[in-house]
């Protein structure tokens, strides 16, 4: 029975939310509606399993035997929670822990904003230090690849215009870049979201059938 | 036997990526401490966004869907930023939202910066009234659909915990179709694409979207049916913040875009230009 009712419930939920798209009225509406209920209460418990995941690896690494150099990283990652939980939770208004104004906020817009926006900025560096490795002409394809690549980065910045200003209108670097984007780059992301929707359906057909039961885990 | 010398191709092959690095910050850093500006050619998919923002009547009830956190804010921010600058010039009435759990407090930092713009310091707005923001849920995909038939369920409070029949702007509104239309600014997953499934195919929202740059080709197919309009990356807030006629920090961030770009195509040719004589060193 272990993994009849778990595979039972994924047959039943996905029928009903099959069948609700076509026939939104009730039961099948209201069954949907509470389904999705459930299913925002399963995904803020994963928060927290997350949350508390990360807490448990942290200080396992900061205290365990083993001494690495950056094991007190660890303790940093813990405080920071705490601090973060403990003043939204205790120290801002309850509710209105989010209120611009309150200490929660102020940590928000002060110490996480600043940090996590720079820590995504250094990718800047680090995709200028790839490309220059890794972008080399050695096939047709990745010449062409480079071409695209030349092109598209000129057109999206102010300077391509500059550089082909003296180009006749459709042929400078924004527009030359506009149909690349609009047609070929288009037209290989809809290949590519067909596929991926086909298979999406595939798979989702074959889970609610228990075709597919690999998310039970296995023994 | 000695090694033959490294010659300069060789030494352009192995650039030490510190000296990238530096070159990188000059052209990003430099440019900010002079204030150039630069006229930017407008993209069609910009135009068509701001066309479709400019069709809405005066006083509309606008949903604006906050999907993103502050790692994509440089990119997203000003896209929030000039969007509630549109809304304060036409006078929206504006339901707030957010399927990430930061969305929220970026759309009020973001709701702050376009009230303190000179042209807006002086409009009176009451919150509940003239707008409302409800919040984080939880359930990605899921909220937009259960929003498709019951909002005030879905989001039965607003983000300082008030409950939506206390505020007046709820009255109402019972479901995505009472909207006037949508803005979506997002980085990710949930975002665009499960607003286009969810919202825009199922229940008919019109809905423009703000995007990464990165996510701007994934949301390009959806362009002209699901999507009335896409901004992409900093280079798309920089052209709806030209056309809408407020100008803000992408505009003033093109200048730097643009050297970097320069800058690294150049040390891609370098690169390209270092493999092949070495290739035909080696070759000969």
């Amino acid at each position: 029975m272990r993994r009849e009712i778990p595979t039972f419930i994924a047959f039943f939920v996905g029928i009903v939310c099959i069948i609700q798209f076509f026939i939104p009225h009730r039961p099948f509406g209201t069954l949907v509606d509470v389904f999705s209920d459930w299913f925002g209460i399963v995904a803020a418990f994963a928060i927290w399993l997350g949350a508390l995941n990360l807490i448990r690896v942290s200080l396992e690494r900061s205290l365990s035997k083993k001494k690495t150099h950056d094991r007190w990283y660890g303790l940093v990652v813990v405080a920071s929670f705490l601090l973060i939980f403990i003043v939204g939770l205790f120290l801002s208004g309850g509710n209105q822990f989010q209120v611009p104004g309150s200490r929660f906020d102020y940590l928000y817009v002060n110490i996480y904003t600043p940090l996590s926006s720079t820590m995504f900025a250094l990718l800047a560096f680090f995709v200028a230090s790839a490309s220059y490795r890794a972008f080399r002409a050695r096939s047709w394809e990745a010449t062409l690849l480079l071409i695209a690549a030349f092109l598209v980065m000129l057109g999206r910045a102010p300077v391509g215009d500059q550089i082909t200003g003296f180009m006749p209108e459709g042929y400078r670097m924004s527009e030359v870049a506009n149909w690349i984007m609009t047609y070929p780059q288009v037209a290989g992301q809809r290949a590519i979201m067909i596929g991926i929707a086909l298979g999406v359906a595939s798979a989702s057909l074959r889970l609610i059938l228990g075709l597919e039961r690999s998310y039970l885990g296995g023994e | 036997m000695t090694e033959p010398k490294d010659g300069l191709f060789d030494r352009l092959m192995r650039i030490d990526r510190r000296v990238i690095f530096v070159f990188i910050s000059v052209a990003l850093i430099v440019p900010l401490f002079f204030n150039v500006s630069q006229r930017i050619q407008v993209s069609p998919e910009v135009q068509m966004l701001n066309d479709a923002m400019n069709k809405i009547p005066d006083g509309s009830l606008v949903l604006y869907s906050m999907d993103y956190d502050p790692p994509s804010a440089p990119e997203l921010q000003p896209m929030a930023v000039a969007a509630f600058k549109v809304a304060l010039a036409k006078k929206f009435k504006m339901v707030i939202i957010g399927l990430w759990p930061q969305g929220p407090q970026q759309a009020n930092m973001a709701f702050e910066t376009a009230t303190h713009y000179e042209k807006f310091s002086g409009t009176k707005l009451t919150y509940g009234v003239d707008y409302v923001n409800l919040g984080f849920q939880s359930g990605n995909e899921a909220v937009i659909q259960k929003m498709g038939s019951d909002i005030p369920t879905t989001f039965p409070r607003d983000y300082a915990g008030t409950p939506v029949e206390q505020l007046p702007l709820m009255k109402g509104i019972k479901n995505l179709g009472n909207f006037d239309f949508m803005v979506n600014i997002s980085a990710g997953y949930p975002g665009t694409r499960e607003w286009v499934q969810f919202g825009a195919d199922r229940f008919g929202l019109k809905m423009v979207s703000g995007s990464t740059a990165v996510q701007t080709t994934e949301m390009s197919p959806y362009v002209g049916k699901q999507l009335l309009g896409l901004m992409g990356g900093m280079r798309g807030a920089a052209e709806f913040e030209q056309l809408s006629g407020y100008p803000g920090r992408a505009l003033k961030f093109m200048v730097g875009q643009s050297v970097a770009h320069v800058i690294v195509i150049l040390f891609i040719l370098i690169g390209n230009i270092a493999y092949f004589a070495t290739r035909k060193k080696k070759g000969a």
